[in-house]
């Protein structure tokens, strides 16, 4: 999906989604508009919602935080041609690491142990969610796309299992597990600026936010600075050549779904220890399949993930105000602005590409022929 | 210009939050993931602010979840909009509206399907589902002709779980060696609104023999009512009346009045009456019951009437005791 005309490098990445969200804000305004509602209103209790009011911006960054994951996980497998939509049932399943690893030594260790313990369980549990489906496609040639797809029925099947049954909470009928002790819990942004003495409203935001900007990192320095990385690349470009080439294709495959359900089951250190702090029934919400666009919005490149997740973060949070504020407003017409903005800024990205290249040679902004 | 558009932002402002809220008393609902159209529980508590909101012409402040995190966000939200009382829609909102509950003690707080929060401005409700099941599971083995009855749950949980184990005791009531087929929908929470999944489950348990089927699988359930009505078979509505859906293929259904509980809660804020605790709502309370009008009139023959209704008046007496699968995790049958 390249344009014809070659745009340089700061069109493709900054003007086109520039475009692409301009155009489906004013299409969604459309729609506010016909509700009867004044759609410039909408987008300022939007835009208010999602960065103004306070603790706004802590809900915001909170969604980005599930977004960056699950849309890391979505590329990492992207990059050796791989389509991993099974997000969703690794960040379950990761819950269930980060959960059982917090419920079981909370109470005894401290919290600078606990963490990064419920860390690990959580990129463990999800890396074998990832890459079983990854070993089926690389020696058994399983598609992928299938085999993802049933193993999030297979997570869902077997946390409702678990959460109704063995590790339920007594004394109560909902189905989820007992609350993590204190120091299974990760460490709330507000509550920690308020001990600098700085008054922040309270919001979800927690370090995990941290943790996935140093997982960003991680995926950069993965992939284009390491050999593996290479190599998954070259995998994706061309298996046949990377073969020919010497690098162990299945290996390859199967790495790379690991490495992909480890930053899916990431995602359960903001939900479980991070917000829930306990282990609930659905926690994912979506946020999985959601990474699918996240990568596709971002290019499958870090920086590109980081500004989606915040897009996406930014509609969720600023979605539900808008929900709050207008009556006519519904989750439902919420669902629809959102999905418009995907369409225009993911499946629709290059539809504006040939026009803004035409206008950029007219302008004497790039050389070429028109 | 820039003054006017101020004023005119100003303006809409001012009205939106002038528009209904003029005095003291300010309600508010948090619906849960199924949304307050979905033809069944959500819906059920939307009635009944729907009746009080035309009875008293309060506007109801509300908001449909769409994700875990949002329920205490839009609790919290409520609260700082000047709500008075709130009221949660489901279990799923027990740990927010006890977390929102304790910050404000000022206000109040009410919820349902909850019984073991322990708050002195939360008023809970919770039903004995198991009961009004007894009662249709006789129904459903009085009508059966092929001894074999069936069930059709949303999802695994221990709530889905006392619909049946009080539907199957009904059954083993009338006819202890009756078989009762059972199934759940799924696993996820698409589970309550997946219709075709409903009707599938509802002909594979008519081709093993079930000619009546029970359902509590929320959108699901008309699935099953459809595919029943299809085959000629019977189906068993829930929580709704749900009998004019397929008349005269709908048995009867199951009663769980969660729009009272709204309605209550609402009236009582309003009035001043508002007290807090557990609301057990059975038969006795007419918080659970079976549907009877005029779509199965012709369904419930007078003999089948008579048991039930002595079943009922037995119930309410204490003279059977419905075993209730949550105090134990278990079922007698």
């Amino acid at each position: 999906m390249t344009p014809p005309h070659a745009l340089p490098r700061w069109a493709d990445v900054f003007v086109l989604p520039m475009i692409n969200i301009v155009v489906a804000l004013m299409v969604c305004g459309l729609i506010v508009l016909a509700l009867g509602e004044n759609p410039f209103v909408a987008i300022v209790v939007m835009l208010k919602g999602a960065f103004v009011y306070p603790g706004s911006l802590g809900y915001t960054l909170y969604y980005t935080t599930n977004f960056i994951f699950t849309g890391l996980a979505v590329a990492v497998a992207s990059h050796a041609m791989m389509f991993n939509i099974g997000g969703e049932g690794q960040a379950y399943i990761g819950g269930l690491g980060a959960g059982l690893a917090a419920l079981w030594l909370a109470p005894m260790l401290p919290l600078v142990l606990v963490i990064p313990i419920a860390i690990l369980a959580a990129a463990l549990f999800g890396a074998v969610w990832g890459l079983i489906p990854g070993y089926l496609q690389a020696y058994r040639g399983s598609q992928i796309v299938i085999t993802t797809i049933m193993f999030n029925f297979i997570a869902s099947a077997i946390m409702v299992w678990l959460l109704a049954g063995a590790l339920m909470q007594p004394g109560q009928q909902s189905p989820q597990t007992p609350q993590l002790a204190v120091s299974g819990q990760m460490p709330k942004v507000h509550d920690l600026l308020n001990g600098l003495s700085l008054n922040v409203a309270s919001s979800p935001l927690n370090l995990s936010f941290l943790l996935a900007l140093a997982a960003l990192a991680g995926f950069w320095f993965l992939i284009w600075k390491t050999r593996i990385g290479y190599e998954i690349r070259a995998v994706g470009q061309n298996p046949k050549a990377a073969h020919y080439a010497g690098i162990n294709v299945p290996m390859v495959i199967v790495f790379a779904l690991a490495v992909s359900g480890a930053c899916a089951g990431l995602m359960a250190t903001n939900e479980v220890l991070g917000v829930q702090h306990r282990v609930v029934l659905n926690f994912t919400s979506g946020y999985g399949f959601a990474g699918i666009a996240i990568a596709l919005m971002g290019r499958n490149h870090p920086i590109g993930i980081f500004f989606a997740s915040l897009l996406f973060g930014a509609l969720y949070q600023g979605g539900a105000e808008l929900d709050f504020e207008f009556q006519s407003i519904t989750r439902e017409i919420v669902l629809l602005i959102q999905g418009l903005i995907v369409l225009f800024s993911g499946a629709l990205a290059y539809m504006f590409a040939n026009p803004l290249a035409r206008l950029l040679l007219r302008l004497k902004l790039i050389g070429g022929e028109a | 210009m820039q003054n006017i558009l101020k004023i005119v932002i100003v303006g809409i402002f001012a009205m939106l939050s002038s528009v209904a809220w003029a005095e003291g008393f300010k309600p508010a609902v948090i619906y849960d993931m199924g949304g307050k159209f979905d033809k069944s529980f959500n819906e059920g508590v939307y009635n009944g602010i729907k009746r009080f909101e035309e009875e008293t012409g309060v506007k109801v402040m509300d908001f449909e979840v769409t994700n875990e995190t949002q329920r205490e966000q839009a609790m919290q939200r409520m609260a700082k909009r000047g709500a008075t009382v709130i009221l949660g829609v489901g279990f799923a909102q027990a740990d927010a509206i006890n977390k929102v509950a304790s910050e404000h003690p000022d206000k109040q707080f009410a919820i349902i399907d909850v019984n073991w929060l322990d708050q002195p401005n939360l008023r809970q409700y919770a039903f004995k589902e198991h009961e009004g099941s007894y009662l249709v599971g006789m129904a459903a083995a009085l009508a059966s002709k092929t001894g074999k009855v069936g069930f059709v749950g949303g999802m695994d949980i221990a709530l889905i779980r006392a619909f049946a184990c009080g539907y199957v005791q009904g059954v083993k009531k009338v006819n202890a060696d009756m078989e009762v087929l059972q199934n759940m929908t799924g696993t996820t929470p698409a589970a309550w609104n997946n219709p075709g999944k409903g009707a599938e489950l509802a002909q594979s348990q008519i081709d093993r023999g079930a000619d009546v089927i029970y359902q509590a699988a929320g959108g699901t359930g008309i699935g099953v009512i459809r595919a029943a009505a299809d085959a000629g078979k019977f189906s068993i509505g829930v929580d709704s009346n749900q009998n004019h859906l397929a008349p005269g293929s709908v048995l009867t259904s199951m009663l769980k009045r969660v729009d009272v509980a709204a309605y209550e809660t609402m009236k009582d804020a309003m009035s001043g009456k508002f007290d807090t605790g557990v609301r057990s709502l059975g038969l006795a309370e007419a918080g659970v019951g079976w549907a009877l009008d005029e779509h199965n009139a012709k369904l419930i023959s007078d003999d089948m009437k008579a048991q039930i209704e002595a079943a009922s008046a037995d119930i309410v007496a204490g003279k059977i005791t419905v075993h209730d699968y949550r105090s134990d995790s278990s079922c007698p049958n």
